[in-house]
């Protein structure tokens, strides 16, 4: 009974955390029917973001040299969480903007240039850091004519193309651009593991009944509760979230309001992303979990089954999904069977999806014709 | 009867012809190429056969790496585990010799397809009621479960895998005559069938579900159909790489190698057979050849990446879209230019 | 009309791709004597899954080389290191061997760190008849593959059996076991461990997986705490351990941690927390090579180490170092770079002062050396014990 009771302790805690990541899948694929599959490498971004704020950005204290600090450094971590947040967010709504965007519109100058410059990022990098002159200027240089070279062949590709856009295109781009941040990420930081270092003063409760629990588990549900409330009252209550609402019950019709979509389709990518980086920033500073550039993978497509489970475009869906994720998994590792923890994901999705295919909150919207 | 005998005999011509190239092949090219171009031919095979599922019948597979491990591993299953069993009672089944390897290899391609494609009925029926996203990501994670199911699997090796499969594909420098005998039986298999009658049915398939369930396409069994194909083609990819690179473990066969599978697919053109074969052996090839990048190599993944995206973004049915590369477009290409000349001229 | 059209077109195409790959044809090696440098073939994981691994690998091996010119190269001739990433494939693995072999003339072939890339490729070696030396595939598998496969690490078998032995002088009796079952060495390690300590008279009263990439252990480790173990062995790399370990004491688990060689990295101790984290006061068995340890050439590597590529090494870069300097003491021995003589002065290694240890390769190619038992304090390792073969019965 004991560990039963201290295994829901964990699942709800590891599950709350899938239901931070699994909020942004379920917002971008409410309004754009679209399977973000670069959200999870944002989440990733969220984790570095929180490892340099740690590590070199902000003046932390170290905590056993100097007991004293730790209510300077809780109020730098909260500084941190807020960091990873912003971060992500205005990488989402860039991902949105250059990957997204012209799915929907069609390759612009703009993005042709942004696709140079991403082209011509590795010439620059291999000539040194970029924050120096040269490589800089050389990566400007060099992306500018790569963006102005690409415009006319793309212009030349498009006319011979037919503007179809499948899922399935979507579907690799959002691939193409999971791909770019985890070797951009490569890249830039190498592929050793990296662990933040102990930040705030962390202790264990014994409650009733045997049960421990950490203030790193507490911190966690706790944030993760207060974000979920955030964004409750701004889809529920603000015009912003009504837009939105309005643009997954049919894009069509909302743009014929008067509803600018594009924005608010950025501003959707923006709460996703901050969410997700909230969550890399949890997971990297309060599980001491080792952060590669490709560790946002696994958590990304476990948040991914779990926005599917709760029946993808609700958010409370998403939020049950979660949850419910974590909780199976920690009983499914906590048993005998700890060695098909990353499978039970998949057959709870597996199952439900037969006999619930919206999933559990999700409505069954019969195909029009 | 005698059309029959002629296609019969055909195909014999074919295959000797093959098994002749095959052997002077492995006589001539360095063993570099060589392996390569094995490596290409195998991509091939499961790049045409994902094709049939994806670009043919316009499903979302995302799992394609399941099948392939799960012929890789039966296939080598019989050779390592069952044959030496059943070998004591019947010596015929013997290897080291070329008529007993053949066999066995045999043996293991049909075993090897039949498991895939029976994984494949397993999936596909309840799966396939599913309708795009949603059998993605249960695709995807059926791949998944199959490899987590074959860490865990302490007869087959777990994390560790099988070593030391017998090179019964190498046997008699055969080869380039398997794999691209593979390569042209799924080849033919799907243009023969998009010729056919059944063949419209899968293609309407992909054009419009709703619709073809309206003209009265058993649309399920279409799916299912075209799934169980695709599936026991990569399981025969499968077989045919256990028994080239002798070592087989379950991380050869993750997500990633899904995903690229379906980047060769989409790449290429959705439902082009011919786009299928050029990209599978294009994205194998292409890393071997930029190998003389060396200090780019952490670079050449961006790369990738970005003109993926940049395709997907300008040209969305990809480079060929449900065009054929043939020896008629030569022909045409040829034409054309002629013609331009021409008018250049007057 | 058209098929034969077709048909012709066919041949035609056919006959050109044939003459294509006939531009791929082998030539007859030469043997390369003439050639003024000796080129040394290396694949490594230097993408990919295991990435860190091998390029921390790549580093030892590239410095022993640079060494070994700086010191005027080997009977008169440099040295020329040949690197190919295997992306941390198997496949890969053994095309990029096949290319060092027949392409770039490699007289001989270094690596993997992991067993599966290893197997992968030694058949390749052996059929060419060109020396393979692996750093540290520990699998007993890997030199079965045939007489010209060698290995400077020691074995699965043998590691684990020090860890039992170990643990059972430490009067742990009761030990559990959590594994990454992606991992084969873990595997192999958790498997030889088991077997072993039961030998001994001890038991494994629980035993519990995970997979590299989790982002959380509390679960298992809450069920393995519930066994209440004497000692927790963890097998595994460095980059989870220090994670588990401190999820360990989170969950209440206070018995201490064991592991093998795969602990050993300067990222250990501040992946648990820093010095006097949770793993303060833990085990592991490693090669012959500490900070501690005052032999010159240890010593030396461990500066130089430091000088060249601003960090500490990890026991990988060790070995490494260790795999390509004990073949430029055989190519030396050897005289030569012909396959066979090679192997046979390879072969014929005895008491290499390695920075690992004294290396003496045995009848079935594999480095028979001591394991050392280490302590962490503090952020750094104590020598605490030692086991020679010998001393475990092997």
């Amino acid at each position: 009974m004991q560990s039963f009771l201290q295994q829901a302790v964990f699942g709800i805690q590891l599950g709350s955390l899938y239901a931070l990541i699994a909020i942004g899948y379920t917002l971008v694929y409410g309004v754009l029917r679209l399977i973000n599959f670069a959200h999870g490498d944002v989440f990733m971004v969220g984790a570095f973001v929180c490892y340099y704020a740690c590590t070199r950005w902000l003046p932390f204290r170290d905590l056993s040299a100097d007991p004293s600090a730790a209510t300077s450094n809780i109020a730098l971590a909260a500084l941190v969480l807020v960091m990873a947040m912003c971060v992500c967010a205005a990488l989402g709504v860039l991902i949105e903007r250059f990957a997204y965007r012209p799915l929907r519109n069609g390759l612009g100058v703009a993005d042709a240039h942004f696709w140079g410059l991403v082209a011509a990022l590795p010439f620059a990098l291999s000539m040194g850091k970029l924050t120096q002159v040269v490589p800089l200027a050389a990566w400007l240089a060099i992306g500018v004519i790569f963006g102005y070279t690409l415009r006319p062949v793309v212009r030349w590709i498009a006319r011979r193309s037919v503007r179809t856009t499948s899922r399935l295109n979507a579907l690799i781009t959002a691939i193409g651009v999971s791909f770019v941040l985890e070797y951009g990420g490569l890249l830039v930081v190498g592929a050793d593991p990296n662990f933040v270092p102990n930040v705030v003063p962390e202790k264990v409760y014994q409650l009733p009944g045997g049960v421990r629990i950490g203030t790193a588990q507490l911190a966690i549900l706790a944030v993760a509760l207060l974000l979920m409330a955030i964004l409750r009252y701004i889809v529920v209550y603000t015009r912003r979230g009504k837009a939105m609402r309005a643009i997954a019950h049919d894009i069509e019709a909302a743009k014929l309001m008067g509803i600018d979509t594009d924005r608010v389709i950025s501003f959707t990518f923006a709460l996703g992303g901050a969410l997700a980086g909230a969550g890399g920033a949890l997971v990297a500073a309060l599980t001491h979990v080792k952060i590669t550039p490709l560790f946002g993978l696994l958590p990304g497509i476990k948040a991914f089954v779990a926005a599917v489970l709760g029946g993808p475009g609700s958010i409370p869906g998403a939020v049950l999904g979660g949850l419910l994720m974590g909780v199976a998994e920690a009983f499914v590792a906590g048993s005998q069977y700890s060695a098909f923890r990353d499978a039970i994901a998949f057959c709870i999705l597996i199952v439900l999806l037969l006999v619930r295919p919206a999933g559990l909150l999700g409505r069954h919207v019969a195909e029009k014709v | 009867m005698l059309w029959l005998l002629g296609r019969v005999g055909g195909v014999a011509l074919l295959a000797a012809c093959l098994m002749g190239i095959s052997v002077w092949l492995t006589n001539n090219i360095e063993t570099y190429y060589f392996l390569v171009l094995i490596q290409c031919g195998i991509a091939a095979v499961l790049a045409v056969s994902l094709n049939l599922i994806n670009g043919i019948t316009g499903q979302f597979s995302i799992g394609h790496a399941g099948f392939y491990a799960v012929g890789a591993y039966v296939g080598a299953s019989w050779t390592m585990l069952w044959r030496p069993q059943l070998a004591d009672n019947w010596p015929w089944l013997a290897t080291g010799n070329l008529s007993g390897d053949i066999l066995n290899l045999l043996i293991a391609l049909v075993l090897g397809s039949l498991a895939a494609a029976l994984t494949g009925v397993v999936v596909g029926t309840p799966s396939l009621r599913l309708r795009g996203d949603y059998l993605a990501i249960l695709t995807l994670g059926f791949g998944e479960v199959i490899r987590v199911v074959l860490l865990n699997i302490d007869a087959v090796g777990g994390a560790r895998g099988l070593a030391g499969i017998p090179t019964l594909v190498s046997s008699g420098n055969l080869a380039a005559f398997w794999v691209f005998g593979l390569l042209i039986a799924v080849t033919t298999l799907t243009r023969n069938l998009m010729r056919s009658t059944r063949g419209l049915t899968w293609l309407a398939v992909r054009e419009d579900e709703v619709a073809s369930d309206a003209m009265g396409v058993d649309t399920t069994r279409v799916k299912v159909t075209a799934f169980v194909v695709g599936s026991g083609f990569a399981g025969a990819a499968g077989v045919l790489y256990a028994h080239f690179f002798t070592g087989i473990s379950p991380d050869i066969f993750g997500m990633d190698v899904s995903i690229m599978i379906t980047t060769m697919v989409v790449l290429a053109g959705t439902g082009s057979v011919t786009g299928a074969i050029i990209a599978g052996m294009t994205l194998t090839a292409l890393p071997e050849a930029l190998r003389f990048l060396k200090d780019y190599k952490e670079y050449r993944m961006v790369l990738f990446s970005t003109a993926l995206i940049v395709m997907m973004l300008t040209r969305p049915q990809g480079i060929l879209g449900h065009a054929e590369l043939g020896f008629g477009s030569f022909v045409r290409l040829a034409n054309r230019f002629r013609r331009k000349e021409r008018g250049s001229a007057a | 009309m058209k098929r034969v059209v077709n048909a012709a077109w066919a041949v035609l195409f056919m006959s050109a791709a044939l003459t294509l790959l006939g531009g791929c044809k082998k030539e007859a090696t030469t043997g390369g004597q003439e050639a003024s440098e000796i080129i040394v073939g290396e694949y490594a994981s230097l993408t990919g899954t295991t990435a860190t691994f091998g390029n921390s690998t790549h580093r030892g091996v590239q410095m022993a080389i640079d060494d070994a010119n700086a010191a005027g190269g080997v009977n008169g001739r440099k040295l020329k290191l040949v690197t190919e990433d295997n992306q941390s494939k198997p496949d890969i693995a053994r095309t990029v061997v096949t290319r060092l072999i027949t392409q770039e003339k490699a007289v001989a072939i270094l690596g993997e760190v992991a067993s599966t890339r290893s197997m992968a490729a030694a058949p390749v070696c052996q059929q060419y008849k060109v020396p393979m030396i692996s750093p540290s595939s520990t699998n007993p598998a890997v030199t079965d593959a045939g007489d010209y496969i060698f290995r400077v690490c020691f074995t699965d078998d043998f590691q684990a059996a020090v860890v039992a032995n170990f643990a059972f002088d430490q009067g742990y009796r009761k030990v559990a076991v959590f594994k990454d079952i992606k991992n084969d060495y873990s595997v192999a390690f958790a498997a030889n461990f088991a077997a072993e300590i039961k030998r001994l008279g001890g038991s494994v009263v629980a035993e519990q997986f995970f997979q590299e990439g989790d982002t959380d252990f509390k679960a298992q480790l809450i069920t393995l705490a519930a066994a209440k173990p004497d000692a927790v062995l963890v097998p595994g790399y460095y980059s989870e351990v220090g994670t588990i370990a401190r999820q360990a004491r989170e969950v209440g688990l206070k018995a201490p941690l064991l592991g093998g060689d795969g602990w050993d990295s300067p990222k250990l101790v501040p992946g648990a927390g820093g010095a006097g984290g949770a793993l303060e006061g833990c085990f592991f068995s490693n090669h012959y090579f500490s900070s501690e340890l005052k032999e010159e050439v240890t010593q030396s590597f461990l500066a130089a180490f430091k000088k060249k590529y601003s960090v500490d090494p990890d026991a990988l870069a060790a070995l490494g170092y260790d795999a390509a300097r004990l073949f430029v003491d055989a190519l030396k021995r050897a005289g030569s770079t012909e396959g066979p003589k090679l192997r046979d002065a390879i072969a014929a290694t005895k008491d290499f002062p390695g920075v690992t240890g004294k290396i003496t390769l045995d009848a079935k190619r594999n480095a028979r050396k001591a394991a050392l038992i280490l302590q962490v304090q503090g952020d750094k390792f104590r020598v605490f014990k030692s086991y020679t073969p010998e001393q475990i019965g092997q």
